[in-house]
């Protein structure tokens, strides 16, 4: 068994729970939205031991590393920190339907860094030669992935939101099936919450990391200035909550406008930007 | 009556303790951060001087662009934001306070009626012993709780954590700490550069600021290293150092290992590697064109040398084994560049295994020099960033003190509990300061031992 194998394996776990959640969606039967729950628990379970497997194989090559160093194994562990934190949420709270929104983020992820990118594993250039390196990004990715999870939370708020206002009741249907608007502002919040303080970590402990390696903790470097652009729309979504006219639509789309700066922060400044930051040379 | 200077400052204390102000700074610093991450900073590159139009270039330097971090406007935002921060705090915290130090301790119908956990409890008992009973349960289910009695009523009440309410002020100082501890790593600290040769002695470094700070110490570099994995990529960059104080060796500072995250520091400042060179000689035989007079010529590094015949040479590139290039030709192969006396320039390869082809060269521009490369030596120098930072600690303290009160301000809760015994009923509220929900579950398990507890006790 290779962990190359595990991982394929995991994509298409993700698919198929993906699809059962639109199923249950569809179809309001309650063993489907188990099934799609179980498949993904069962897809969380083979990307747990591939990404233990790929740390072994790279210590098998002669060039051990946390499976955390390029692209391809930071969007790899995205996806899996996305169902993690889903799985979570699920386990304290049983709002299966919340599957149908997170899921896709998840394997979206899986299938980019499985069909589009390099997946060898290459050796640690000296610059991420750092134990900083596996708390900083282990942080920043549980942080982003709770943040995609609110945002999945605050699409189905927004969808809600619109349905409740242009329908005289209660609309039926797929709509019916979310949970109610307070409870989806409520998740929001909490998803919100525990994202928060992950992201602060993660930026301290990058911040400690480049004082520790190049004697400045804060450079404005792209990549720095998009994680704070980051944590001031979440600043802003927490006091968005205490602030008259704030609440509701407004702290949703807040809450979708910082996963988006979330993933420009990720993804885009890598792709368009330039900085110290040497992730975007994993990629092709 | 109020003097209108009066109600200036009041209106500026109003603006300041707005949370919609808060809102507007947040969401803006964020907008208007995203400039400072398109546009480059610090040193201009010249592919974008020349790709942007002049009257661009003039308005973004006017308004700071290309160092808008610093620009008097963007640090004025954040004076806004800290001004804003301690005015929201001050207007907020006398209430806060008095919720933690003055509990309201009687449960009257008024906050009954606040209240969304509320219950009753019927009861036949005595009203002396009911409250004697749930005297007893708060102290081992909640905590120990005050208890008054008004008119023949009996009066509970009980709190935890009621300090956590503080937290977010720990969260908010803990910002303005940070901007402390950064200010005093500006104005006390430095950032600087060293380049040092193999065998060599620094003294002195230069700052960002282009100036030479002078070291009370120096520093020698015994060697610098690359080592380099199987597939070509670099694995290590590696500096021997050795730190020397009146020209002596400092001890437990002898060749002092410096790679990339893992720097060397000594009295306050400390040594990052960050980049190095090949500074070394490159030798050169010129002759005449009937190979007379032949003058042994050492460039070392970047320097240049002039030739018998007046003209300057300098080295641009080298290469210990031109065959990559040219599959026909071996051995060493040096890139000169030659300024004749006229003013005329030229660049051109010359060989160490190939003098025939230096010859021709020669003969093909007129009159010589001929110039024949012999090779070159190598010696490695290692470029260290230098910082000092005394502010860093305040930094961390303040980073440390954000994520306990981030914590503290989630994840805790000020959780009430208040108890009204008269005539045989027993009324129970709570109240939660986060986190409703699962506070909703814990008062009504609460509510129901505490029912079953005083049905046993009749
Ligand atoms: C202009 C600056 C700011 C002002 C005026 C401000 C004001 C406030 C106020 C009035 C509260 C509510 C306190 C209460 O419930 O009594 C609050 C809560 C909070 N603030 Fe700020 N704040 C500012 C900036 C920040 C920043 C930069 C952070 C970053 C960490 C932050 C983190 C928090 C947190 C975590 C809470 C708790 C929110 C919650 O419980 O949901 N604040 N802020």
């Amino acid at each position: 068994m290779t962990s190359s194998l595990l991982f394929n394996i995991t994509t298409f776990a993700y698919l198929i729970s993906m699809l059962a959640f639109f199923a249950f969606l569809a179809s309001r039967t309650k063993t489907i939205g188990t099934a799609a729950m179980l498949i993904a628990y069962a897809g969380l379970f083979a990307q747990t031991v591939a990404i233990g497997l790929r740390w072994k194989e790279s210590y098998d090559m002669g060039v051990g590393h946390a499976p955390l160093s390029n692209l391809y194994e930071s969007v790899v562990f995205f996806a899996w920190t996305i169902v993690l934190i889903y799985a979570l949420l699920d386990i304290k709270y049983k709002y299966r339907v919340i599957g149908a929104f997170v899921m896709p983020f998840a394997l979206l992820g899986m299938a980019w860094a499985q069909l589009g990118m390099n997946t060898g594993i290459e050796p640690l250039v000296p610059a991420l030669q750092s134990n900083w390196l596996l708390y900083h990004v282990i942080t920043c990715f549980l942080g982003y992935a709770a943040f995609a999870v609110a945002c999945g939370i605050s699409i189905m708020y927004l969808i809600k939101a619109v349905s409740e206002e242009t329908a005289e009741q209660s609309a039926g249907g797929l709509i019916g099936m979310f949970p109610p608007i307070k409870v989806l502002d409520d998740l929001n919040y909490r998803a919100i919450m525990v994202g928060f303080p992950l992201l602060t970590l993660g930026i301290i402990t990058g911040a400690a990391w480049a004082n520790y390696a190049w004697g400045t903790y804060w450079s404005w470097d792209p990549k720095e200035t998009w994680s704070l652009i980051v944590w001031f729309v979440y600043a802003a979504f927490l006091h968005a909550r205490i602030t008259k006219g704030w609440v509701g639509k407004r702290a949703a789309w807040l809450s979708i406008i910082g996963f988006a700066a979330t993933l420009f922060c990720y993804l885009g400044v890598n792709l368009f930007l330039s900085g110290l930051h040497s992730y975007g040379g994993g990629g092709k | 009556m109020t003097t209108p200077k009066k109600d200036f400052l009041h209106s500026l204390w109003d603006f300041f303790c707005s949370l919609k102000l808060t809102m507007f700074l947040l969401i803006f610093l964020a907008l208007i951060s995203i400039i400072g991450t398109v546009v480059p900073q610090g040193a201009i590159p010249e592919e974008y001087i020349a790709q942007t139009t002049p009257a661009k270039l003039k308005l973004y330097k006017t308004l700071g662009f290309f160092d808008m971090y610093h620009s008097w406007w963007f640090i004025l935002l954040l004076y806004m934001l800290t001004v804003n921060l301690v005015a929201c705090s001050f207007k907020r915290l006398p209430h806060i306070w008095k919720i933690i130090t003055e509990p309201v301790t009687l449960f009257s119908e008024g906050l009954e009626k606040s209240l969304t956990n509320v219950a009753s409890i019927k009861s036949r008992g005595e009203t002396a012993k009911l409250k004697e009973e749930a005297f007893a349960f708060l102290k081992a289910e909640f905590a120990e709780p005050a208890i008054s009695e008004v008119d023949g009523t009996w009066h509970l009440f009980a709190q935890k954590t009621p300090w956590c309410r503080l937290s977010v002020y720990f969260v908010h100082l803990s910002v303005i700490i940070i901007f402390i501890g950064s200010m005093i790593g500006s104005l006390f600290g430095f950032k600087g550069f060293v380049n040092i040769l193999e065998g060599e002695t620094a003294s002195s470094i230069m700052l960002r600021s282009e100036k030479e700070h002078k070291l009370d110490f120096s520093l020698r570099l015994e060697q610098f290293s690359v080592s380099k994995y199987a597939t070509g990529a670099p694995k290590e960059f590696k500096s021997i150092l050795t730190v020397l104080e009146n020209g002596k060796p400092v001890p437990g500072y002898e060749n002092a290992r410096v790679i990339v995250n893992d720097p060397l520091t000594y009295k306050g400042l400390t040594f990052y590697q960050s980049s190095y060179g090949n500074a070394g000689n490159y030798f050169f035989t010129v002759t005449d064109l009937d190979g007379k007079n032949p003058v042994s010529l050492t460039i070392s590094g970047e320097s240049s040398v002039t030739l018998p015949d007046g003209s300057s040479m300098h080295v641009t590139d080298s290469v210990k084994d031109v065959s990559a290039f040219a599959g026909d030709l071996s051995g060493p192969a040096a890139q000169v560049e030659l300024h004749t006396r006229n003013g005329k320039a030229e660049s051109f390869v010359v060989y160490a295994n190939h003098p025939e082809l230096n010859l021709q060269h020669a003969k093909n521009h007129g009159t010589g020099p001929v110039i024949h490369y012999k090779g070159s030596e190598e010696r490695m120098y290692t470029g260290l960033q230098v910082a000092k930072d005394p502010g860093v600690e305040i930094v961390w303290f303040g980073c440390i003190l954000m994520i306990i009160g981030v914590y503290a301000a989630f994840f805790m809760s000020h959780r009430r509990i208040w108890i009204r015994i008269q005539d045989g009923s027993v009324t129970v509220g709570g109240n939660a300061s986060k986190n409703q929900g699962a506070f909703q579950q814990y008062f009504d398990g609460l509510v129901e031992r505490l029912k079953s507890n005083l049905d046993k006790e009749r």
